[in-house]
């Protein structure tokens, strides 16, 4: 238990966040944006449209 | 036509009514029953007995409910298309809630407003401090939580094209989520709370309620599991991030210890800043993923539906869910500025809080750009004007947010009317709206009807509780920095300039003024109802059956 105080545990949370989060965005923001997926999203879009039920 | 076919491709696999669900939910439901009648024979606590026999009626209730529908076979509805049935009860339960709960809360503002007029010491359960978890829970839990049932319901079938999962498990969800409701708002009444805000009910209600929400997300990821839609549409993400999210935090900020099984008290695991802190990580996460996420769910299918134009852009709509879900937990913090919490936790709470302006404001600038190409129904539809004025009110408070977790604006904004200022441009403005729009929408699709009764009754609804709107905000802005200025006041002395009696007396014309905005906001709900109902009861039906036909197609073709 000596390695693991209160102020390891802070230290490596405030200082690996930043890398977890980073991380997190980029994964997130690359899966949006990725080329391969513009067709499918694009398409996605239209979803709610295409349920062909409600007031028409 | 459509119904005819399918009834007939139906017909011949006709499920046996001797279904699970159909053992599992009565089961449950006797259980409930027997449990409750040993607490009215055992328990010392005269609260527990009052609670236990509310609970019996409602479980008796909905046994008399399942043996209605399904003791002659299984009702022609479960056998065609989309559940409807129960969404309607949704809406129904939805305004009824609404009414009821917005009503508290006038009768709050005016206790506020004039303390002498509303105080009966001889009626403990019109005080203030037990009608005003009343008011919060009845307008965020069961006006927003049937809302989310009735539109994730809708939503879900419609983007998967499939039916709701588990036969009559939608059904046990919304009358057991309602149940909860009777027990939570009965028990403040009578007294019963375990004192952490929006979380109030005691440990029994927090039982009832995970077992409902377990059926809530079963009813949800079974209809995402057969699905017929590769894709699984945004809504969808953002409605099952707010399930699943609340269902982890409504366990662990409700573990605690019942005094006794027999008795309504119970303590909380936790204890001092540790508390705290679990309290606010499920006080604010109830605001990112019960009033936000979810009704981001209903904004990103109405909108588009409504105007008739694809979502503005699909990718962001993507980033915005990973970022608002990832950056929302993190929150929290900021309604312990200078408190005992350490100041980097502090400091954490308050930068995630700013970050998180950027996703907010990337959803609404997604749903308003949805609007382009189809501007001018702004100028005719004030369903859709309902729904974009809701998307407004998202960007101005996650702006407004922001700026008050930044510990200098807290220092003078925290404990006063500012807060209160803030979570009603919220509440009224974007999930209030959002929430009407799309119950306007819904009502004339699910009761099959050409369109709604009256559109400039819509209108009414829509200037009337706008203008209701401005008065409560700009109200409690004005109240609350004016109060939070006169609590830090010190004359030449250093001794403090203002009593506190002082501040109160002065902030009683804005307390009027906030209980006219909240009435005209009520005012506005009233012809909203009075609207639906004609709606529901008129006579000119729409062409096509829309509940049925698409899925029923689909079907055939298999």
């Amino acid at each position: 238990m000596e390695g693991l105080t209160y102020d390891t545990v802070l230290a490596f949370c405030q200082s690996w966040s930043v890398v977890y989060f980073s991380l997190m965005f980029a994964v997130a923001f690359a899966y949006a944006f990725w080329p391969s997926n513009k067709k499918r999203f694009s398409e996605a879009a239209y979803m709610p449209l295409r349920d062909s039920d409600g007031d028409e | 036509m459509k119904r005819k076919t399918s009834a007939m491709t139906t017909a011949t696999d006709l499920p046996s009514p001797l279904r699970f669900d159909l053992a599992l939910f009565p089961a449950l439901l006797a259980l409930g029953f027997i449990a409750a009648l040993i607490e009215v024979a055992r328990s010392p606590d005269p609260a527990m007995v009052v609670q236990a026999w509310t609970f019996m009626a409602c479980m008796g209730g909905i046994g008399i409910f399942y043996l209605a529908t399904y003791a002659g076979g299984l009702p022609r509805e479960e056998r065609t298309g989309y559940a409807t049935n129960v969404i309607k009860a949704g809406v129904v339960a939805s305004m009824f809630w609404g009414i009821a709960g917005m009503l508290v809360g006038v009768i709050i503002a005016l206790q506020l407003s004039f303390p002498n007029l509303f105080y009966f010491p001889d009626l403990p359960w019109t005080n203030f401090g037990r009608l005003r978890p009343l008011h919060t829970s009845a307008v965020i839990f069961a006006f927003g939580g049937n809302v989310l049932i009735a539109t994730s319901f809708y939503v879900v079938q419609r983007t998967c094209k499939a039916r709701l999962f588990g036969g009559s498990l939608p059904w046990f969800v919304f009358w057991g989520y309602n149940t909860f409701i009777v027990l939570a708002g009965t028990g403040y009444l009578l007294g019963v709370t375990q004192a952490r805000e929006y979380a109030e009910p005691e440990w029994y209600a927090d039982l009832w309620l995970t077992i409902v929400w377990v059926g809530y997300l079963a009813t949800f990821l079974g209809t995402i599991v057969k699905r017929k839609e590769p894709h699984i549409y945004v809504a969808n993400w953002f409605f099952l991030a707010f399930i699943a999210t609340i269902a982890v935090l409504h366990i662990v900020n409700n573990l605690a210890l019942p005094v006794s099984l027999l008795e309504t008290k119970s303590v909380s695991l936790f204890s001092g800043v540790q508390d705290a802190l679990i309290q606010w990580w499920y006080g604010h996460n109830a605001v990112g993923f019960f009033l936000t996420a979810g009704f981001l769910g209903i904004m990103y299918y109405f909108v588009p539906k409504r105007a008739d134009r694809p979502v503005y852009s699909y990718r962001l709509s993507i980033v915005h869910f990973w970022t608002l879900i990832f950056i929302y937990i993190w929150a929290g913090p900021h309604h312990l500025l200078y408190t005992a919490l350490p100041d980097w936790a502090q400091t954490l709470g308050m930068t995630f809080s700013v970050i998180l302006w950027m996703p907010s404001w990337g959803g609404m600038i997604n749903g308003l750009m949805t609007l382009s190409g189809a501007w001018d129904k702004l100028r005719t539809d004030p369903v859709l004007r309902m729904l974009v004025v809701s998307v407004a009110f998202y960007g101005m408070s996650t702006f407004e947010g922001p700026v008050m977790s930044v510990r200098t604006v807290n220092a003078l904004s925290h404990y006063t009317n500012w807060t209160i200022g803030h979570v009603h441009s919220g509440a009224l403005g974007w999930v209030g709206y959002v929430s009407f729009g799309a119950l306007y929408c819904l009502v004339p699709w699910l009761w099959n009807k050409k369109k709604l009764y009256s559109n400039a009754l819509v209108e009414w609804h829509f200037w009337v509780s706008t203008l209701g709107i401005v008065l409560y905000i700009t109200s409690m802005w004005v109240a609350g920095i004016m109060q939070g200025l006169m609590w830090r006041a010190y004359n030449d002395y250093g001794f403090l300039e203002y009593s506190f009696v002082e501040t109160v007396q002065a902030m009683h014309p804005y307390y009027v003024i906030r209980t006219i905005g909240g009435l005209l906001y009520l005012g506005g709900v009233l012809i909203m109802a009075y609207n639906l109902w004609r709606t529901v009861r008129s006579s000119e039906t729409a062409a096509t059956e829309p509940a049925v036909a698409p899925l029923a197609a689909l079907e055939a073709a298999q």
